[in-house]
């Protein structure tokens, strides 16, 4: 039985690899950067499904993260000559415009930076309950989105980053994707994890089974904010360019719809539901451009791709109230017991 | 910081108050809102959004003089938001907190997005109203007509609401469902209609509030409504959330505050929006029941 599970998985992951060599040598730049996103959106939706999914903290401040993770790596990597093509209005300030790392330190002080941002706010902010919560993260995410295009010398205000230097590929977002899931599944069966659980379940009986709700929260927060920090900067790299107007809270509704799409409280869900809304989001552009039919062209409505997914978000908090998965998890017993049970019915049918 | 005379400090000051009053009537949908269904209704400053394009398509398209456009708006602002209601948070009564918020920002966004395919993306120039809009000068002090009519529309309704809720039969349900709707409902309130009641009555001066802000800043397009939707919220919040003339307070404190930090400290333009959010966690830290809120106790 677990033989059989172990041999299934590594099967899977060597299938995975297969695709992504086939994908990076031989797709179109078009398909790739689809896979990249979906790969980025699932650090992304994973991130924020451990605070508000696992841990039960409605936190909308996701985009602040990013932000901080995007900006830092992009910072990281470009080189000084790009620096100072960038930032023409006003010099960079000093020490950073020397300052260089290799991708995947960039990419690891930007998420540790965007943890420490969340350690800050969090020790205040988590003190707050449900819709308060809600609303301190979103205004937090704010300010700093006001910081960050006000701070000239830094990010460049308004005019943001451009030419930042494209290492993200399909094995950087992969692996970085593979990452999150592993830690994220080690996290939620840890004794941390169960204590996260108990707080969304009921704060006050997990506080009084000896749960200190307040470290918990801030783990959970920081450790989100953390991964939301590494898809920023890997989304940063993908684009090429950032600025403060792409961390609004519409980035945070975005991620937001993946895990309530997934199911708040299940990997599985969000890694599947980061795929159907990052691919629906690229697929549906045809939405906002004419269509051509040959004898007549159907004229495109911009801004029609927002209306499906907003209205996608409705049906599924309105209809399917648990997502795709619930809080149900990927496990091999459970599609190989789906799968026997198949036959059998075909069998009795057919009797 | 600048040195300022006491002309100038008037002028900030009565176009902080303007600005405030403003923030008061949309305030005071939050408040209504939260008092009855404890939720944040994200769509609010979509339907404040709203209210703008009905009242501008009603001018510019309709050729309505411009007391009637306003009128229709008001009208067909309420029963959007009485829709907003029925469809969006009426089905998901029951359900989990977060579910309902996170219904409230999926109408949020599809009314935004709606807003851009039908009334399309570009900024539109709201109509002017001449005989709001004229400029005229009280000592030294040089002003819009409008400036002052708006916190005099304000009071006026806010003492006409206050009426309404602590006067009347419907008011007094909204009380009764604000405090247990359960109860409430066994004393024989029709529950469902007097959360629908308010949204409808929130919703309405959101949209006074809309045509007044339209008139003052003409630029309008569909992501109008985010920021002071956000600020009205915070302006509920700093008031005691739940509470009407506390809203308005906060509006007013939103508003004035704004327009004398930009004023005294002009190096400090680019953080304004960041103002009310500094406001708002710096209230929830130390007074999480803002200025007149009740103090609510967690049972288990």
């Amino acid at each position: 039985m677990k033989r059989r599970n172990i041999i299934l998985t590594s099967i899977s992951i060597l299938l995975l690899l297969v695709f992504i060599f086939v994908a990076d040598s031989s797709f179109d730049a078009y398909k790739v950067r689809i896979l990249n996103l979906c790969a980025i959106y699932t650090v992304l939706g994973l991130s924020m499904n451990l605070i508000n999914g696992f841990t039960g903290l409605f936190s909308l401040g996701h985009a602040g993260f990013m932000a901080v993770g995007a900006y830092t790596t992009a910072l990281l990597t470009m080189s000084a000559a790009t620096k100072q093509q960038n930032f023409f209005l006003a010099p960079i300030l000093p020490p950073l415009d020397r300052l260089n790392a290799p991708f995947l330190v960039a990419l690891l002080v930007g998420g540790l930076l965007s943890a420490f941002v969340a350690l800050l706010i969090g020790a205040p902010v988590l003190r707050l309950k449900g819709d308060y919560l809600a609303i301190a993260t979103l205004g937090f995410s704010e300010i700093i989105r006001i910081v960050f295009t006000n701070t000239q010398r830094i990010t460049n205000g308004a005019l943001g980053l451009k030419a930042i230097p494209s290492t993200t590929n399909l094995w950087w977002s992969y692996g970085a994707a593979a990452f999150t899931v592993v830690i994220m599944a080690l996290l939620i069966s840890s004794s941390y994890g169960k204590a996260f659980k108990a707080i969304r379940e009921d704060e006050i009986a997990a506080e009084s089974m000896g749960i200190n709700l307040f470290k918990h929260k801030v783990l959970s927060f920081v450790i989100g904010a953390f991964f939301a920090g590494v898809g920023g900067g890997l989304l940063g790299s993908l684009m090429g360019t950032i600025d403060p107007q792409m961390f609004k809270f519409a980035f945070t509704f975005n991620i937001l719809l993946i895990i309530v799409l997934g199911g708040m409280g299940s990997i599985t869900g969000t890694v599947i539901a980061a795929f159907i809304i990052s691919s629906a989001g690229e697929l549906l552009r045809f939405l906002d451009q004419s269509i051509n039919l040959g004898f007549v062209v159907i004229p495109g409505i911009s801004g029609l791709r927002m209306v499906v997914f907003s209205a996608l978000l409705m049906v599924v908090v309105l209809f399917f109230r648990n997502g795709l998965m619930g809080t149900n998890e990927f496990s091999w017993d459970k599609v190989i017991g789906l799968l026997q049970r198949r036959p059998l019915i075909k069998r009795r049918l057919g009797q | 910081m600048g040195h300022m005379t006491l002309d100038l400090f008037l002028q900030h000051l009565t176009n902080g108050i303007s600005l405030g009053s403003l923030y008061a009537l949309i305030a005071i949908g939050y408040t209504m809102v939260y008092g009855i269904l404890r939720l944040i209704n994200f769509a609010h400053g979509d339907i404040f959004m709203m209210a703008v394009y009905f009242s501008f398509f009603g001018v510019a398209t309709f050729g309505m003089p411009w007391y009637a456009a306003f009128i229709v708006a008001i009208i067909l602002t309420a029963l959007l938001g009485m829709v907003v209601e029925r469809a969006a948070y009426k089905p998901l009564r029951e359900s989990p907190k977060v579910n309902i918020l996170v219904s409230a920002i999926g109408a949020s966004f599809l009314l935004q997005n709606l807003a851009v395919v039908i009334f399309g993306g570009r900024p539109k120039a709201f109509p002017t109203v001449k005989l709001l809009q004229e400029v005229m000068t009280i000592g030294s002090v040089t002003l819009q007509r409008l400036t002052l009519v708006i916190p005099v529309v304000t009071l006026t309704l806010l003492a006409g609401l206050l009426f309404l809720i602590n006067n009347t039969k419907s008011g007094m349900a909204m009380r009764a469902v604000s405090k247990d709707h359960e109860t409430a409902g066994l004393m024989g309130v029709d529950v469902n209609r007097t959360i629908t009641l308010t949204f409808g009555i929130g919703s309405a001066l959101a949209a006074v509030g809309a045509i007044m802000w339209g008139m003052k800043f003409p630029q309008i397009n569909p992501t109008m409504g985010v920021i002071p939707g956000l600020k009205c919220f915070i302006a509920a919040v700093i008031g005691g959330i739940g509470n009407i003339t506390g809203a308005v307070i906060g509006g007013f404190i939103l508003g004035v505050g704004e327009i004398m930090l930009v004023a005294m400290l002009p190096s400090l333009t680019g953080y304004r929006d960041a103002f009310a959010f500094i406001l708002l966690i710096v209230i929830l830290l130390f007074k999480p029941t803002g200025i007149m809120g009740e103090k609510i106790s967690e049972k288990v």
